[in-house]
């Protein structure tokens, strides 16, 4: 067995916060530089040269890419072999380092305790934490910061198994249509295929922490999300919702097996400041 | 693409009515920040018939919640909020002499028509441009309603803020328009 002290896991939380929010990706920005060259609109390409102005100065001051640095959405992939020692759990641990990274980073606190009474936590917890067992000694930790604006233009549909294909295609399509300017684009569309009504939605913003440069390793899939990359360029939305031949980055599709009668989907709209980033122990 | 357009608020009908969609606009001077909660609290203020905490007179409104500011920093990052959760306090606002809004994203019927009733602009800036933005706003303090942290109203002075005109008082809608040009069916 391997012992990790939680005080460890908060400390790097701690950290992940601020860094997390402050840079993007290499295949981010690999992306974004390939939209520039191949944008059609002269506005669209003026919005992603900012984009990417934005980024450097970001990056180059550890300040928040967004002032929205969103809600705390971790990833935990635990090892069978691990013991957590030091008082709490996982979750506790994460939310002290969400609490002391948000305030270290002067990074924004957006989270209210009540949806409808809407009092603000003051320090951007509770985190949501997704936990999973795997096998071997060692705890790792995803970090995406998730922003409003993409997330509430998200949405997810219990379609019939009839409409199959081109019933997942012409959703995923029409939420991108629907959205518009909304979730700031050029976006990356998460898309949960199967599973249940709530694995659904979960598949599709995991589905959000894969590289841009990957693609899904069933064949079947691959082809569906360069598909789905292309339907959604021809929208015309374009960079900010102003038109233009980029709206989307990538689209990144996860499926999962699903009951006889049922064909959810769910798409989780991520706008360009698609931030993520881990942690091992 | 025109060149670019000096503004500096107050904005007077004649300034709002001679811009028009795609025009790109360099703001300088003082602008306000409010965004969901101190919109309901400005528009219950209305309501009561009781005064505004600001001058809304040919004023221009940031839709923006910025990070907090760094020590050293006049602001930390601060981009434009989604503007459509505005759209059912705005009205009230432009009847109130409000002549311009900055945000991301389109606007609800109600509120183009009402621009176009009280003579005023929409204007987006980019969303997700945070760290970039924070460099064009040279002062930043806090004027009313402290206790909502980053939705308090801040005023800003801004110098070469750049935005452009996505719904002018004509009508115009870049969102519209943009889009059909570069749809692909």
């Amino acid at each position: 067995m391997r012992t990790i002290q939680l005080s460890e896991v908060t400390d790097r939380v701690r950290k992940l916060c601020q860094q997390a929010n402050s840079e993007l990706g290499d295949d981010v920005i690999n992306a974004l530089r390939k939209a520039r060259e191949v944008e059609e609109s002269p506005t669209g390409r003026r919005i992603l040269d900012q984009i990417l102005e934005n980024a450097r100065i970001a990056k180059d001051r550890t300040a928040p890419l967004c002032q929205d640095t969103g809600f705390a959405v971790f990833f935990a992939e635990l090892g069978t072999e691990v013991v957590l020692e030091g008082g709490g759990t996982l979750k506790d641990a994460i939310n002290r380092g969400v609490a002391q990274g948000y305030k270290e980073g002067f990074l924004r606190k957006s989270i209210v305790s009540d949806p409808l009474n809407r009092v603000n936590t003051g320090d951007n917890t509770p985190a949501v934490v997704h936990l999973t067992q795997v096998p071997g000694g060692r705890l790792t930790l995803t970090f995406a910061p998730k922003g409003g604006g993409s997330e509430n233009m998200s949405r997810l549909a219990m379609l019939k198994p009839a409409d199959g294909l081109e019933g997942v295609k012409n959703f995923v399509v029409e939420t991108v249509e629907k959205a518009g300017a909304n979730p700031c684009p050029p976006i990356v569309v998460g898309v949960g295929i199967g599973g249940t009504f709530d694995y659904s939605a979960y598949l599709a913003k995991k589905a959000l922490l894969r590289r841009l440069d990957s693609r899904n390793p069933d064949p079947f899939y691959a082809k569906l999300e360069e598909e789905l990359l292309e339907l959604v360029n021809r929208t015309g939305v374009g960079p900010q919702g102003l038109g233009g031949t980029t709206t989307a980055l990538g689209v990144l599709v996860e499926a999962h097996p699903c009951h006889i009668a049922s064909l959810p989907v769910a798409v989780n709209m991520q706008c360009h400041s698609a931030r993520h980033m881990s942690a091992s122990f | 693409m025109s060149q670019v357009i000096s503004l500096s608020p107050p904005l007077s009908d004649e300034d709002v009515m001679r811009l028009r969609i795609g025009d790109e606009i360099s703001l300088n001077g003082v602008i306000y920040t409010a965004r969901d909660a101190a919109h309901k609290r400005l528009v219950e203020l209305i309501d009561k018939g009781q005064e505004l905490p600001f001058d809304i007179r040919g004023a221009i409104v940031y839709y923006v919640g910025p990070t907090p500011a760094k020590p050293g920093e006049v602001i930390g990052s601060a981009g434009p909020t989604t503007s459509y959760r505005m759209d059912s306090y705005t009205p009230a606002l432009l009847a109130q002499g409000l002549k311009g809004m900055i945000g991301k994203g389109n606007r609800g019927p109600e509120v183009l028509e009402a621009m176009k009733k009280e003579k005023a602009v929409y204007f987006t800036a980019v969303g997700g441009a945070g760290a970039l933005i924070a460099d064009w706003i040279t002062s930043c303090g806090v004027i009313a309603y402290e206790d909502l942290g980053a939705e308090a109203i801040h005023r800003l002075e801004v110098k070469d803020f750049q935005v452009v005109v996505a719904n002018d008082a004509y009508g115009g809608d870049l969102f519209k328009e943009g889009i059909a040009r570069y749809r692909k069916d």
